[in-house]
């Protein structure tokens, strides 16, 4: 069953690493919240969250996601102790090529949020780099306010919009 | 696509003609109104449907509708409905009654005539001055492809609204955009040109990439645009004739965004992310030679050139929020130039060179503003949950931006005028975003 199911994980991807558009990756940027949808990719590909090798795991036990104040791409305290354990686990499951995204609300100008996302996805990058994890298995890629993860217009969504996933496929060490 | 090609290389040639007996100078030109004046009472025109001279059929009507819209569309010119006219209009070259129109106020009177056939459609109009009792200007013709007839009717409005207000006209224009489709955290984006008023739509990409903010050049033939095609935000320029699209020295590791053209063509300015830090930077795009403008730890995007290539204006937030700053086009020390309360983005030079068009954002609300180029005299135009990104018609006196309602609600085009009086949207058949004007059509 532990094979069937790192076979699985392999294959599903496998085939999110041949999307060459990191939305389709889907996890923080077309799917919806948490899951990974929008790739045709549901979660049962990538392994029980009881699994703590599966990017299941990752995303929902560990947390793929931070979050920001408005304008800001400091990390907050429990960023940190996010990102710390994230840093932990990417150590021990080196086969994985990372992508940060940086996600903005949509309270803002589109050029400005884009350079936004991408300050927010920096953060998250240099300081996983400074837990350990090779910067040469990361990317970070900015989507403004293109792909906001909860549709409203109140604080509540926007909050949940401003955010840098971590989001992983096959690759780097494969 | 060869229709659109068609569309812009399709030549609307124009023509004086002599109208016999209506050409008469008047003594007096009161047809005359006078843009930035505070406010404008809307003149009052007729518009008799053009007659067919052969061939037009229905096609009379529809250029004499665009014709109508086109003016009434600034907001300057209201029209008088056609079942109040005494005099009956069946023919081009009959005299007009002067005395019959000034009865019923109009003051501006335009006639006209539709030919078609063999393809290609020709239109005559006069302009006249009621009360001088005369035609303004000479009688003209534009002729051109059937299939461009819109362009010939925006053509013979340009040239009426540019004899009343002494300005150039900006009918006969298009605009690039994005037009959008699907739940707003999937949206697809598209590239997509229209007329100025919505018609002829044409998509110039599918949406298997998201696509923001397109620039024409400044002769219209080319578009610069940001792409996620690679996966990263990188600016590319597609030749509208054969749609070809290149990217612009892609480095991997950056994005770059935010791209505008300079005046005469042959570069690109535009913002590139390394790092988290965005800069400007500056490419000619024959040689591929990269100049970096601005070098600070803030963002500075969304730079536009001064009409003469002299300055560049830009957003920074190194204050600690975003605020507009110019600097010369070879960079060095910027100046600040916003100083209200809220923050200001998005700044674009007008044609004209007097006014920089901006969106503020100020206690939760968006608005499109004008401000001088030393940042006085600023107004704020519109107020909504979200406005943004202006773009100037090719005159610099209409601004078209970017209206997105709050929560599910799509994205629409509106334009509205440098007063702040005439705010209308822009019928498009999908979503839209980014509007980006083109010049006026040779």
């Amino acid at each position: 069953m532990a094979y069937m199911t790192k076979a699985l994980l392999i294959v599903a991807a496998l085939g999110l690493a041949a999307c060459k558009n990191p939305d389709r990756y889907g996890a923080g940027g077309a799917g919806g919240a948490g899951g990974v949808g929008a790739g045709g990719v549901n979660g049962t590909g990538l392994g029980s969250a009881s699994d703590p090798t599966s990017v299941a795991y990752f995303q929902q036990t560990l947390g793929d996601r931070v979050f920001f104040l408005v304008d800001q791409s400091t990390l907050s305290d429990e960023a940190r102790g996010i990102l710390t354990r994230q840093a932990q686990w990417l150590q021990q499951n080196a086969d994985y090529a990372i992508i940060i995204e940086g996600h903005a609300d949509e309270q803002g100008t589109r050029e400005y949020n884009l350079a936004l996302g991408a300050r927010r996805a920096s953060a998250v990058q240099n300081f996983l780099i400074s837990q350990g994890v090779s910067a040469n298995r990361m990317r970070t890629v900015s989507y403004g306010k293109e792909r906001p993860i909860e549709v409203c217009a109140q604080e509540a969504c926007f909050a949940k919009n401003r955010r840098a996933v971590t989001v992983l496929s096959m690759g780097a060490g494969a | 696509m060869s229709r659109l090609r068609h569309i812009f290389t399709a030549a609307v040639a124009a023509a004086t003609i002599g109208a016999g007996a209506l050409v008469s100078t008047p003594a007096e030109a009161r047809l005359t109104i006078t843009l930035g004046t505070p406010v404008i009472e809307p003149m009052p025109f007729a518009l008799p449907t053009f007659v067919d001279e052969g061939g037009a059929g229905g096609l009379a009507a529809e250029i004499s509708a665009v014709v109508a819209g086109d003016l009434i569309g600034t907001g300057l010119f209201e029209q008088i409905p056609q079942n109040a006219y005494i005099q009956q209009v069946s023919s081009f070259d009959a005299a007009v009654s002067y005395p019959d129109w000034q009865a019923i106020n109009a003051q501006a009177l335009i006639t006209g005539a539709v030919q078609a056939g063999g393809g290609q459609v020709a239109v005559k109009f006069c302009l006249h001055d009621v009360f001088a009792n005369g035609t303004l200007g000479e009688c003209m013709q534009f002729a051109g492809d059937q299939g461009s007839w819109r362009r010939v009717a925006h053509k013979v409005a340009d040239a009426v609204y540019s004899r009343i207000t002494g300005e150039g006209g900006y009918f006969d224009s298009r605009v690039v955009f994005v037009a959008e489709s699907g739940p707003k955290n999937q949206r697809q984006k598209r590239l997509a040109v229209m007329d100025y008023d919505g018609a002829n739509v044409n998509y110039l990409t599918d949406s298997s990439s998201i696509v923001l903010a397109p620039r024409f050049s400044p002769t219209g033939d080319r578009i610069l645009f940001t792409s996620y095609s690679s996966g990263f935000p990188q600016i590319y320029l597609m030749d509208v004739n054969s749609l070809q699209i290149r990217s612009l020295g892609e480095q991997p590791g950056t994005m770059t965004f935010a791209p505008r053209f300079s005046p005469d063509g042959r570069k690109v300015v535009f913002s590139l992310e390394r790092g988290g830090n965005s800069d400007i930077y500056l490419l000619d795009i024959g040689s591929g030679g990269l100049t970096q403008l601005t070098n600070a730890p803030s963002i500075e995007t969304a730079p536009s050139f001064s009409p003469d290539g002299s300055e560049i204006v830009f957003e920074s937030d190194r204050s600690g929020g975003q605020q507009i700053y110019i600097m010369s086009a070879s960079g060095g020390e910027p100046r600040r130039i916003s100083g209200g309360a809220g923050r200001y983005g998005t700044p674009v030079w007008s044609p004209r060179g007097d006014y920089i068009a901006f969106t503020k954002q100020n206690q939760g609300r968006f608005h499109i503003g004008v401000m001088l180029t030393d940042g006085t005299e600023e107004k704020l135009l519109t107020s909504s949950y979200l406005d943004e990104g202006p773009t100037w018609a090719p005159n610099g006196r209409v601004i078209m931006f970017t209206r997105q309602p709050p929560g599910e609600g799509s994205p629409q085009l509106w334009t509205v005028d440098t007063s702040g009086r005439v705010l209308r949207p822009v019928q498009t058949e999908t979503a839209a975003s980014d509007p980006a004007w083109s010049p006026l059509l040779p």
